[in-house]
């Protein structure tokens, strides 16, 4: 890493200054090319090393509070689940504690709760992200191009966001609970949508959506604001339909903002907890992966078990991430430095 | 001409469109909420007998009241100190040139992305050794830590935007580095800020895994966690008005905030994240 950051920052300095308009920056990049060519070598470096080692010390010194932190709310609990799901520790026999290897992996991946938890969350996150993805496109360009009340737009575009996730589950429990809501009162006499599997993953989706779709348009709306105008009129001018425009000059440009998009909401989507503890609280084989983790720790009180579930899933969402980030390369924010200045 | 109006008209049906698409649940809410308990059970969208009953229920006998106040204490103090330890950090990666930089960029985004169960697990079990569990601080460590990588991604991209000649204008007019700092860049960079906070107090008043896996009674237990342990008068009965209500409660706050600061979320969301 350090060799990493000392190789680049030569390049990163110069672009630093290259990137300063204004009159500033032209003296200021003279005067260090003069320095370049008259003072020797060496003195330079030691005269250099000397401001960018306050630098350097003040910018960890500055990151250290907030990197403590994330280290030792994240990291050390990670190595601690690593540690207990290598044992046998359910909490129910406190005394029958001890070391099983990899039994507790054996256990979950061989189990068929596990997959089927792993296939209803996937199922979730495609149908979900897809649908999020063209419903948000929508949303973007509603809120983008609408000429009245776009303030209002955005602002209702927004509501669904700032609502706490169980209220809105809620919600759309008790729309579809025959008796009180006005949904189960559409679709048929007494039908109780939430007691069957395909129909309860069905609204787990439909909430899902709901609830993030803003979410998603914001951030395309970012992409949409990086297109610009006269790219559009001159590719009107040249006779190009609306849905041409759209596909052949908006969408590729927009590449970076909806690859974000994406993976921030896929991996958020893989995470699905609160929406499902409130619709079935995973009956009817409706658990995701995160349900059932917590089911085998607060409900069966098996630490080893559960931690190992923690694993596996860390695992899933590191995978999805790497493909992602892979996939995409540069797209991926923090991956390149594009934008500093 | 004809195009106008037709575009115009288009794009009010779309307004229109989102609007329901956006408030019809929210409504919904409202509205159950706002029914007689004897009218729960008619399916209508509009309340047929109007009552405030649910409302005052879940504060005199439900006692919202403590997760309400643990909600607003929690989500504060995490969103504080997530800001102020965000901003250093922040300011180090918009400004500073130091190795390690990309490791603290991929670390944020590795914890952004983690899945919040796999934390339960020892958290649940390390909080309970150290005596953590079930307090304030056994909630705000891991909200802090969630709330950390949105202040560092979104705050570092408002940096990168401000003009940090003028601070090397003002130290040219005989202000002090400090003076600079304080009468030149701060102003510029509090919007970014606020915004940042808003977004990290969302984060935190919406969470609802730690909360419940981290608590076990109203002592810190937040507002969401408490409204799915509300019970019905009897066990028999669904606590449907109550849930609504408190539902509604909370709400509240976070329709205010978006009301007012729509402009700045969005510049907020839409720069931080993707620019980032």
């Amino acid at each position: 890493m350090t060799d990493d950051g000392e190789t680049r920052q030569p390049r990163d300095e110069t672009r630093a200054e290259a990137d300063i308009p204004a009159p500033a920056a032209g003296p200021v990049a003279a005067a260090t090319g003069a320095a370049t060519a008259t003072v020797p070598n060496g003195a330079r470096r030691a005269a250099l090393s000397e401001g960018r080692r306050s630098e350097r010390r003040l910018g960890w010194l500055l990151c250290l509070p907030a990197a403590v932190i994330m280290v030792v709310v994240t990291i050390y609990p990670i190595v601690y689940a690593i540690l207990l799901s290598l044992q046998r520790a359910d909490l129910r026999f406190p005394n029958d504690n001890k070391w099983v290897g990899l039994t507790n992996y054996v256990t979950v991946l061989t189990n068929s709760f596990w997959w089927h938890a792993f296939a209803i969350t996937m199922i979730v996150t495609v149908i979900s992200v897809a649908v999020e993805l063209v419903l948000g496109m929508a949303l973007a360009m509603v809120m983008h191009r609408t000429l009245l009340g776009r303030g209002v737009v955005r602002t209702l575009a927004l509501i669904p966001y700032g609502i706490v996730t169980v209220v809105a589950a809620y919600g759309w429990r008790y729309a579809w609970t025959p008796g009180y809501g006005y949904l189960a009162n559409v679709l048929s006499d007494n039908s109780a949508p939430l007691t069957q599997q395909a129909p309860a993953v069905g609204i787990i989706i439909l909430a899902e959506i709901w609830k993030t779709t803003p979410f998603m348009a914001l951030l395309l709306l970012a992409g949409l604001a990086i297109v610009p105008d006269d790219l559009q009129r001159a590719a009107s001018m040249d006779g190009a339909s609306t849905w041409q425009r759209f596909t052949q000059v908006t969408l590729p440009l927009m590449k970076p903002a909806i690859l974000v998009a994406l993976l921030f909401r896929t991996l958020d989507a893989v995470r699905i907890y609160d929406n499902i503890y409130v619709l079935t609280n995973g009956a009817q084989g409706t658990s995701s992966l995160s349900i059932l983790t917590y089911h085998n720790l607060i409900g069966g009180l098996n630490l080893g078990i559960g931690s190992t579930m923690s694993i596996l899933m860390f695992i899933t969402v590191a995978i999805i991430a790497f493909i992602f980030i892979k996939g995409f390369g540069t797209a991926a924010p923090g991956s390149d430095n594009a934008g500093r200045r | 001409m004809a195009t106008t109006t037709r575009q115009r008209t288009g794009w009010s049906i779309a307004n229109v469109v989102v609007a329901i698409y956006a408030l019809i649940p929210v409504l919904w809410l409202l509205s159950l909420s706002l029914k007689d308990p004897s009218t729960f059970t008619d399916g209508h969208f509009i309340p047929r007998k109007w009552t405030f009953d649910n409302y005052v229920s879940i504060f005199q006998v439900g006692g919202f009241l403590r997760p309400l106040v643990n909600s607003i204490g929690i989500g504060l103090i995490s969103t504080l100190v997530a800001i102020v330890f965000g901003t250093f950090a922040a300011y180090a990666i918009a400004r500073l040139q130091f190795p390690g930089k990309r490791l603290m960029l991929g670390a944020s985004l590795l914890i952004a992305m983690f899945p919040q169960v796999s934390l339960v697990t020892p958290m649940f079990q390390i909080e309970r050794q150290i005596g953590l569990f079930n307090t304030w601080p056994g909630l705000i460590l891991p909200y802090i830590t969630f709330a950390l990588p949105l202040t560092i991604y979104t705050l570092s991209a408002f940096l990168r935007e401000i003009p940090w000649e003028l601070e090397k204008a003002a130290k040219m007019d005989g202000a002090t580095p400090f003076q600079a700092f304080r009468q030149v860049i701060v102003p510029l960079a509090m919007p970014g800020v606020i915004t940042t906070a808003i977004l990290a107090f969302i984060m935190c008043w919406n969470d609802f895994v730690f909360a419940i896996s981290l608590t076990s009674s109203n002592r810190a237990r937040t507002a969401p966690a408490a409204i799915s342990f509300f019970t019905g008068a009897s066990q028999f009965e669904d606590p449907v008005g109550s849930i609504m209500a408190a539902a509604v409660v909370i709400t509240i706050p976070i329709i205010i905030f978006v009301l007012i600061f729509q402009r700045r979320i969005v510049s907020g969301l839409t720069s931080g994240a993707v620019k980032g």
